[in-house]
């Protein structure tokens, strides 16, 4: 994912360091407008502080950092985005209404508060005191607050740690909404389900380097594997020493296998074991890839 | 009128919307700070119920008449002073500080200082409260006559005198926790008070104390409230008013190099 003129933020060669260790390893990705990207690693793979990077909080040892055609951090590009940082506690003696109110005051063109409120499902909430609110409740109000310039540029932080599914489904309904009038997104996440569900465009940082880009398809497809599922007594020392199969495993029961294709193993399976049942057979997903990228890089 | 003209043909409009939408968004933050300041009794109380009370106890029932209930009014007004500027900065900084807040504040578009510009003003506005209490408790039950421009000194004093005390409150809110922060203020509040003689007169205090209290800025502030009350410029005035300019100006250039954004 070349950090190109057309991202709306983008880094370019970024290094950064903390003290001895090296966060960020010649960084280069960028955020398209309407589209939402996914910024996926593990624990301590640099994901937070690529965002503060590009949010200016933090500044780059060497390397450029882009936002919306200024250097991140800028007046000028804050005013055009909108975040919701994984932990931000909110004075708790403000309603949920004022701080919308306060929040939106700092864009020069905000969103009807209104408009705000139904978006982020916080309507019955605005009276409510911040520290009155539940944990997911919270998070909703953040969502509002992040949403409520009508940035061209929003940054998610974990968005949808502690909500119910409900909220979370709606909560992608809006992510997709916005990006579809053209919004850039950038969305860190633990919830691989939650990169599937919305993004077209996934990065994957290991240890500070950019391990894998590209589309969800392109990365799910990262030796694409198939996983073979049922329930056999076949010994798994055996089936491991088949050809083609990459991991074989047992539950109880039930047989795990990992194949680089699935006709021919399914066929001996059945031959050896006449007695198999519950067969399953599905391609991995994108959790399968990310497990199987970070796992490389390291 | 030509000046207004004049201003207006230099400054362009879009400069003038530019200030004018700043304005408004320093107005809003201020009124939210206090609002959530004034919403938590576990600074309300200390700060604008400690001082009242006390002053009741030890300078309206205690103080007697004439000078002696002027000064101290003119001492309790000094105590009131510092705790909005100490408190209401120093702990909503270190909070703001370790619980995100001030990170999350840095990545929206606030113009640069409204932050802890609007803060200050929030603490000028409890100064102003907490002086004007003190004030009709004064005039109402303390004995104390002054004119009406004493009057009027002494709460334009109180009200810009917190500006040193919210320096220093900035500057212990940039670099304790939290959870330390209440306890490092009061390390400074209490001391600072007494010391400057300010719960019980110097006169009445070992000599030493006495002779260390131009130390203190609040005992700076103190000769200031005293010379207004007793209507006798101070000698030292100059003095006075420099060391505490001079205290607000290195604590808060010391603050702020400690919250500046990355380079």
């Amino acid at each position: 994912m070349p950090a190109a003129n057309t991202s709306a933020a983008s880094l370019t060669g970024v290094s950064k360091r903390y003290g001895e260790q090296l966060a960020l390893d010649q960084v280069t990705f960028g955020i398209e407008p309407g589209k939402v990207t996914a910024l996926l690693g593990p624990n301590g793979a640099g994901k937070s502080t690529a965002v503060g990077l590009l949010l200016g909080l933090t500044r780059a040892h060497c390397g450029q950092v882009q936002v919306l055609g200024v250097r991140a951090g800028e007046l000028a590009a804050r005013r055009r985005t909108g975040v919701m940082l994984q932990s931000a506690a909110l004075p708790d003696t403000l309603r949920a209404g004022e701080l919308l109110q306060l929040v939106r005051g700092y864009y020069p063109k905000p969103r009807p508060q209104d408009e705000v409120a139904a978006l982020a499902g916080v309507r019955e909430l605005l009276a409510v005191p911040y520290g009155k609110l539940s944990g997911g409740q919270q998070r909703r109000v953040q969502f509002a607050l992040a949403i409520c310039g009508n940035p061209d540029l929003l940054f998610l932080d974990e968005p949808t740690t502690g909500l119910d599914i409900e909220a979370r489904e709606a909560l992608w309904a809006v992510v997709r909404t916005l990006a579809a009038q053209g919004c850039a997104i950038l969305l860190t996440t633990h919830y691989l389900e939650e990169a599937e569900a919305l993004a077209e465009r996934v990065a994957v940082l290991v240890r500070g380097r950019i391990v894998s880009c590209g589309t969800v398809d392109e990365i799910r497809a990262h030796g694409v594997r198939r996983r073979i599922r049922c329930v056999s007594e076949l010994p798994v020392e055996q089936i491991r020493a088949w050809c083609g199969v990459t991991g074989a495993t047992r539950d109880e029961h039930w047989l795990d296998i990992e194949s680089v294709t699935a006709e021919p193993i399914v066929r001996r399976l059945l031959e050896a074991d006449p007695k198999l049942s519950e067969l399953e057979v599905r391609r991995s997903g994108l959790a399968e890839a990310f497990v199987r990228i970070t796992r490389e890089a390291a | 009128m030509d000046t207004v003209i004049t201003a207006s043909a230099v400054l362009p409009a879009a400069s003038r919307t530019a200030m004018t939408a700043t304005l408004r968004i320093f107005l809003r933050e201020a009124r939210s700070e206090f609002l959530r300041l004034l919403r938590a009794p576990g600074f309300c109380v200390p700060t604008i119920a400690f001082p009242l009370m006390f002053y009741l106890l030890f300078g309206v029932l205690l103080a007697g008449h004439g000078q002696s209930a002027r000064r101290a009014l003119a001492a309790f007004l000094v105590i009131g002073t510092m705790a909005p500027g100490l408190f209401a900065l120093g702990i909503t900084l270190a909070v703001d500080r370790e619980r995100g807040l001030l990170q999350l504040k840095r990545a929206l578009p606030m113009p640069a200082g409204t932050y802890l510009a609007a803060k200050m003003a929030m603490s000028m506005a409890f100064a102003a409260i907490v002086a004007t209490l003190l004030m009709l408790t004064g005039a109402f039950a303390g004995g104390v006559v002054l004119s009406v421009s004493q009057w009027s000194l002494l709460l334009a004093l109180a009200v810009v005198a917190v500006l040193p005390f919210c320096a220093i409150g900035l500057l212990v809110g940039g670099w304790v926790k939290a959870s330390a922060a209440p306890a490092v203020l009061n390390l400074i509040y209490l001391p600072m008070s007494l010391l400057s003689g300010l719960w019980v007169p110097l006169a009445y205090l070992p000599h030493g104390i006495g002779q260390i209290a131009p130390l203190w800025p609040a005992w700076h502030l103190a000769q200031l409230a005293t010379a207004v009350v007793d209507a006798a410029p101070s000698a030292g005035l100059a003095t006075h008013l420099l060391t505490l300019a001079a205290v607000t100006a290195v604590c808060f250039a010391l603050a702020r190099r400690r919250l500046a954004r990355p380079r």
